[in-house]
């Protein structure tokens, strides 16, 4: 295989295994904290057992997130050493912002996985909301480093070197915002769903457990506000783009001819030789609406875009469909969850609802290497958008193809382990927790 | 800021030596422990080192950032010649991560509990020797910047050497030493505080011997290290002191002191450290045939340096109380903050 594909795949499988844990990470800490402060306030155990259980699969999680991190922060140099040699000074700031919230992090989880009936319960719940808080923090700066990418500033470029660097300006790119806003709503919405999708599950085959039950309330009520909220933070995403990546809209929407007005393209399969696309719905306008806030604006296609500046249309299209269309499919589930729970109340556990739950456990999930996926592919041939392209970044070493077979492998392996571990997490926490009473 | 952003490189990378250090000797004192003590080893491995694992770690990661940020070249150059010891480092680094953490969270405790800690132990044993390569290589001066050579010239020959694995060998040996002393002062038991009194004694002789091996090694090489001590007395003087301290580690080890004999190991690992990096001073990275790779030649721009060390001071403000206070948390005791931890 060619040096720059498997450099390129290898960065995409260990960045979208991270992601996994990333969000995880993030996440869990809140759910956790919640069902923590609805123990302390009511005494009622199932919340006490509820966040142990989680807290021990989170441990797990959070150990493959920790080393694939680690991971991740050599890798950028393993394989992209001319983008790091002109990146690191400018992008360094958010990246050992991103160390201190880690570090911050990792004392705040040692605290608190370790920390029952050793420090003050106040205290102690207050280290679980440090876990969460800082989680997101060193989200939001890494994303801010890859906003960069799509957006660079805060330098001038003089013969292909970065020169006047301002770091802050950097850091504040005009993406950073959009994106950690839409990334942060989407670690909610993935991981909520997954965990919803779990419990809901297991409800299936234990009617009535408390435990569960409360699990999927707490998740799901979380998750279906972060589901509504995540197509307008994706609206102004696009909009966003529009500005200043044309052509990865243009990708996205697998837009060829520069319209006015510009069709909404649903599905359908761009064929990048015959420029067209095959099997689409159009609708029409709302494309131009979408980007500009007006009907009959002008959107730019590929044809103004140099040919060599083209991203990949076939990947970028698909995926953004596929993002989307998971969004929907999950705001929908949301909203059948709001509607049930405030007027249907014994619904909820009802099996056709908990099979749709259960069903949209990997959604979430998928929208989000969905999501990269469109941001990463759809800024090729960029590394740094505009002036450094991937192929030049590349590292001189050849044979990459081991080096990614290696960490593809590992991966695959650890992805399994983590998933036969957490099955037998349930399985003990089963044999260890039968409930007598239903409750509420 | 300069000076700051230095400072905290190496106070990283001594941290990490030390913390994380002693976190892979444990893994590699568990290959040499019959299985009932291991039983027992394992517990308190896991309870000294658990709470604050993911702490241990993150030291390599601020060694990383700061050199990316701040000297770039150095970053680079190492992740282009080292490619393959690097990757094989974390390797070890992610299965030794991953599988203690199985191991001690597995729920059913059945045969799948030895494959971890097989694994455990064998990458932990891996991720010092390929650390130690990696250091050994920097110094040798075999990293080329020369793009016509051949691939084993410029991505093997700089570490595939004597040297280089005589340097790895030593990380073991100190490691496991580390841990040993560190892991004597948990136990309360007699019997084995014992078994660990012998792996310190036993790690302690194979780091004598594997530093011998370095001087050895470094002369089939044609590195002349002796040479360089010679030239640089401060350097020399940090190894005489790290060796003339071992006498009292051991006395006070005997006498069954628990503070002293740790503040000493880390006080060895510290000042070989030292040496390494006073005999090369200025020079981080050797590069053949050419001027190394120093602090200054690689600097980033001044506004990058200068957010750097501001992240990093405004950073261990927040950082350092947290820390004690975990520390302190899990022992009672605020001595407690050394090796191991
Ligand atoms: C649960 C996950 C999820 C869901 C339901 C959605 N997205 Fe998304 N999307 C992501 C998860 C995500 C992501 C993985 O988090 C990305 C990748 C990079 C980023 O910042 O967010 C992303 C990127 C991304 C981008 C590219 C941003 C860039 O390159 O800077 C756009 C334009 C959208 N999204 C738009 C939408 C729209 C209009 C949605 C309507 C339903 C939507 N997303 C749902
Ligand atoms: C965790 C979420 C992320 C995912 C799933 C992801 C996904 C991907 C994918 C699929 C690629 C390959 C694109 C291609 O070559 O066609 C890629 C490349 C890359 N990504 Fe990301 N990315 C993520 C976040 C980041 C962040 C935060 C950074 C940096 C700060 C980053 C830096 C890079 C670099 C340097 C490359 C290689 C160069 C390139 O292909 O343009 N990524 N990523
Ligand atoms: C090139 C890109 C990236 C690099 C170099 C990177 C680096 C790291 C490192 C070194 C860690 C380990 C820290 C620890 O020990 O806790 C880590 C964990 C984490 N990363 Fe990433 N990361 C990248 C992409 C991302 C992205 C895109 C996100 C989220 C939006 C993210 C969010 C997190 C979070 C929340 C954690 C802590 C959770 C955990 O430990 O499981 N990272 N990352």
């Amino acid at each position: 295989m060619e040096d720059l594909l498997s450099a390129r795949l290898q960065m995409a499988v260990s960045l979208g295994f991270h992601i996994v844990f990333a969000c995880i990470g993030m996440v869990m800490p809140f759910l956790m904290a919640f069902s923590h402060w609805r123990w302390l306030r009511t005494g009622q155990k199932e919340y006490l057992d509820l966040t142990k259980t989680w807290s021990k699969g989170v441990a797990i999680f959070f150990a493959t997130g920790a080393v694939s991190g680690t991971v991740l922060s050599f890798e950028l140099g393993l394989l992209w050493p001319e983008f790091m040699r002109h990146a690191g000074p400018i992008i360094g700031m958010p990246f050992s912002w991103e160390g201190t919230a880690f570090f911050i992090e990792a004392i705040a989880l040692g605290l608190f996985l370790y920390g029952w009936d050793r420090i003050h319960k106040w205290v102690h719940w207050a280290t679980g909301v440090l876990v969460g808080v800082s989680g997101v923090a060193s989200g939001i700066f890494v994303v801010a480093a890859n906003a960069w990418m799509n957006s660079p500033q805060g330098f001038d470029w003089v013969d292909g070197q970065a020169i006047n660097i301002d770091p802050v300006a950097a850091m504040f790119n005009k993406a950073w915002f959009t994106q950690a806003l839409h990334m942060t709503l989407a670690a909610f919405v993935s991981t909520c769903f997954a965990v919803a999708g779990i419990h809901a599950w297991l409800l299936r085959q234990h009617q009535n457990h408390p435990l569960h039950q409360k699990a999927l309330k707490i998740s799901l009520t979380l998750g279906a506000i972060a589901a509504f909220l995540q197509p307008l933070s994706g609206d102004i995403s696009a909009k966003d783009i529009a500005q200043r990546q044309p052509a990865k809209l243009a990708a996205m929407e697998a837009l060829f001819q520069t319209s006015k007005p510009a069709p909404l393209l649903i599905g359908g399969i761009p064929n990048e030789d015959k420029q067209r696309v095959d099997y689409g719905i159009e609708l029409p306008g709302m494309l131009s609406f979408l980007a500009h806030g007006n009907f009959d604006a002008e959107v730019t296609g590929l044809d103004q875009i140099p040919k060599d500046q083209h991203p990949p249309v076939l990947i970028t299209h698909l995926a953004f469909q596929v993002m989307v269309g998971c969004g929907m499919l999950l705001m929908a589930v949301g909203l059948a969850f709001l509607i049930i729970q405030w007027k249907f109340k014994h619904l909820l556990g009802h099996k056709g609802f908990l099979t749709v739950v259960a069903l949209s456990t990997p959604l979430g999930f998928l929208a989000v290497e969905a999501g990269w996926t469109v941001t990463e592919v759809g800024r090729q041939p960029w590394v740094i958008y505009g002036f450094l392209r991937t192929k030049d970044a590349l590292t001189p070493m050849p044979g990459l193809v081991f080096p990614f077979m290696l960490f593809t492998m590992l991966y695959l392996v650890l992805a399994g382990l983590v998933t036969w571990l957490m099955i037998r997490q349930i399985r003990v926490l089963h044999l260890a927790y039968k409930p007598l009473a239903v409750s509420g | 800021m300069f000076y700051v952003v230095v400072l905290f490189l190496g106070l990283s990378l001594l941290m990490y030596c030390l913390f994380g250090g002693a976190d892979f000797g444990a893994g590699i004192l568990e290959a040499f422990t019959t299985k009932h003590a291991r039983e027992k080893g394992e517990k308190m491995t896991y309870q000294a080192i658990a709470p604050v694992w993911e702490a241990n770690h993150i030291w390599l990661i601020l060694v990383v950032v700061i050199l990316f940020s701040g000297f770039p070249r150095i970053y680079t150059e190492i992740s282009v010649a080292l490619h393959i010891p690097l990757t094989l480092m974390l390797l070890g680094i992610v299965l030794r991560g991953c599988f203690f953490t199985f191991r001690h969270y597995d729920a059913i405790q059945d045969r799948s509990h030895d494959y971890y800690s097989r694994i455990f132990v064998f990458s932990s044993i891996g991720t010092s020797f390929f650390l130690g390569i990696i250091a050994g290589a920097m110094s040798l001066g075999r990293i080329t910047l020369a793009s016509n050579v051949t691939f084993a010239e410029r991505f093997v020959a700089p570490w595939l050497n004597y040297f280089s694995f005589s340097v790895g060998l030593f990380a073991c040996c100190i490691f496991a030493f580390l841990a040993a002393v560190y892991l004597m002062g948990e136990s309360e038991e007699k019997r084995i505080r014992k078994v660990f009194w012998w792996q310190a004694f036993r790690a302690n002789l194979a780091t004598v011997v594997a530093g011998g091996f370095v001087f050895v090694a470094a002369k089939l090489d044609g590195f002349d290290l002796i040479g360089l001590l010679v030239n640089h007395p401060l350097g020399m003087a940090c190894l005489i002191i790290a060796t003339l301290s071992l006498p009292l580690l051991w006395y006070s080890l005997n006498l069954g002191w628990v503070i002293l004999p740790r503040l000493l190991a880390g006080l060895q690992v510290m000042l070989i450290l030292m040496a390494w990096v006073i005999i090369q001073y200025p020079v981080v990275v050797q590069i053949a045939g050419n001027q190394g790779l120093t602090l200054e030649n690689t600097r980033a721009p001044e506004a990058s340096l200068s957010v750097l060390g501001w992240a990093l001071l405004v950073g261990s403000a927040l950082i350092l109380p947290a820390l004690f206070y975990l520390l302190r948390s899990f022992k009672g005791h605020p001595w407690h903050a050394e090796p191991g931890h």
